[in-house]
């Protein structure tokens, strides 16, 4: 079980994973803008993707989990 | 009668008059013009000093003789140092200083970078240019346009073209000049680094820090005064959030409308005699030599700070005091990544990025102190 945090505060750009895909350590799992640039978020650990709790368009900080993992 | 009033303003045409190296600088300022069209490069910028470069290479429009309008764009926004500082407080409502509070080590890396600025100050007086162009030619490394600007009208009016182009194309450049510099000098762990998340800065401490700083800058080099204090009005303007008005305006239609007005100004600086020679050679090398030496120190005072202090720094981080704000965070924060994608540097590089703007404002007030 592992949750995805933003690296940093950002507009929510797009979730590129859906519920109950698998993903590795390392897979981009979201996409953030800041500063302009679009920031890939990275898989933090392997596992199943179990719920995604924000949406594109959101503007989120790392207090704010993107997305569950198990 | 006819015939001779025919011939009188055959010879009054433009044409005569036009000499191969005018359409040398036209070509100079075609390819600025589809650098920033086509690729995209500081197009703001580049595309009014090119059609100011284009524009003032006609013979006989009187455009920047004395009363002419670029000269007037150029008299009373440049040569009396207006513009720079206005633009300053457009980037001060623009910039968060958030990262340099949190962080306050970074201010160090910000002034690390200026080496830069002091490597292409030495090696310029070496190739015989005088002290006040050597100067000038330094303040490209500090990567920033309007104190580049500022420094050249107050020193060395006549290199303000060749160096305020280079400073802008090498800024376009960081993408490719800081990479291979920056990874000589590191290690792939280093680069790996992940660093500690950032501590909330509030809103109390961002209303007091540009007032703290204009004091601590101000007092220690008095010159840079114009440069600091209108930038540290436009971040107070940002961050007080009572006047969200003149915070837009400094940020957005002031700014566009200088802008327009400094672009065409420098660029009807850029006449074939003044451009169209070695000096010019010599300030676009040098304008290298100064990005590099920036890129160099910002790494090699961040490695020597780990070596002295607990709470570790990526040494990429160092690479974003070269300022070109925010475009070296964002190269330094794609090196991170492809070293280790969990390692998420934008936010920490802009510490070092905006301190490197107020180091160049500084470094370009040390100058005008000791040398003017």
């Amino acid at each position: 079980m592992a949750n995805v945090n933003a690296p940093m505060v950002g507009k929510l750009v797009s979730v590129d994973v859906k519920v109950g895909d698998k993903v590795k350590q390392n897979d981009v799992v979201a996409t953030i803008e800041a500063m302009k640039m679009f920031v890939k978020i990275y898989s933090p650990a392997d596992g199943e993707v179990k719920e995604i709790k924000v949406a594109p368009g959101e503007v989120i900080n790392p207090d704010i989990v993107i997305m569950v993992l198990e | 009668m006819l015939p001779e009033i025919l011939s009188h303003s055959l010879a009054g045409l433009g044409i005569w008059d036009l000499s191969w190296k005018n359409v040398i600088m036209w070509a100079i300022a075609f390819t600025l013009m589809y650098l920033a069209i086509k690729k995209g490069i500081e197009p703001l910028l580049l595309l009014p000093i090119s059609f100011g470069i284009f524009a003032a290479n006609f013979p006989l429009t009187g455009l920047t003789n004395e009363g002419g309008l670029f000269y007037i764009f150029y008299h009373f926004g440049i040569e009396t140092e207006l513009i720079p500082p206005l633009i300053f407080l457009g980037l001060g409502a623009m910039t968060d200083f958030g990262p340099v509070i949190a962080n306050p080590k970074t201010l160090l890396l910000g002034a690390a970078a200026q080496l830069g600025v002091y490597a292409a100050f030495f090696s310029s007086l070496l190739l015989g240019f005088t002290i006040e162009e050597a100067a000038t030619i330094g303040i490209i490394g500090g990567a920033d346009g309007p104190t580049t600007i500022y420094l050249a009208a107050n020193l060395a009016p006549h290199l303000m073209g060749p160096t305020s182009v280079a400073a802008y194309s090498y800024m376009a450049l960081v993408p490719i000049i800081i990479p291979p510099i920056a990874r000589l000098l590191t290690t792939s762990k280093e680069r790996a680094m992940v660093m500690t998340q950032m501590r909330v800065v509030s809103k109390g401490e961002k209303i007091v820090f540009p007032l703290l700083a204009s004091i601590i800058i101000i007092l220690l080099v008095p010159p840079s005064a114009p440069l600091i204090a209108m930038f540290m009005l436009g971040n107070l303007f940002m961050e007080s959030g009572v006047v969200d008005r003149l915070t837009n305006v400094s940020r957005n239609e002031l700014m566009n409308i200088i802008t327009i007005l400094l672009g065409v100004g420098v660029g009807s600086t850029m006449s074939a005699e003044n451009f169209l020679n070695q000096k010019t050679i010599y300030i676009f090398v040098l304008g290298v030599v100064a990005f590099a030496f920036a890129t160099a120190g910002g790494v090699i005072i961040a490695k020597l700070m780990n070596l002295v202090t607990k709470n570790k720094v990526n040494p990429l981080i160092g690479a974003a005091g070269v300022s070109a704000v925010p475009m070296a965070a964002r190269v330094v924060h794609v090196m991170g990544t492809e070293s280790n994608p969990q390692n998420y540097l934008l936010m920490h590089a802009m510490g070092p990025n905006v301190a490197g703007v107020i180091g160049t404002a500084v470094a370009a007030g040390a100058f005008i102190l000791s040398i003017k």
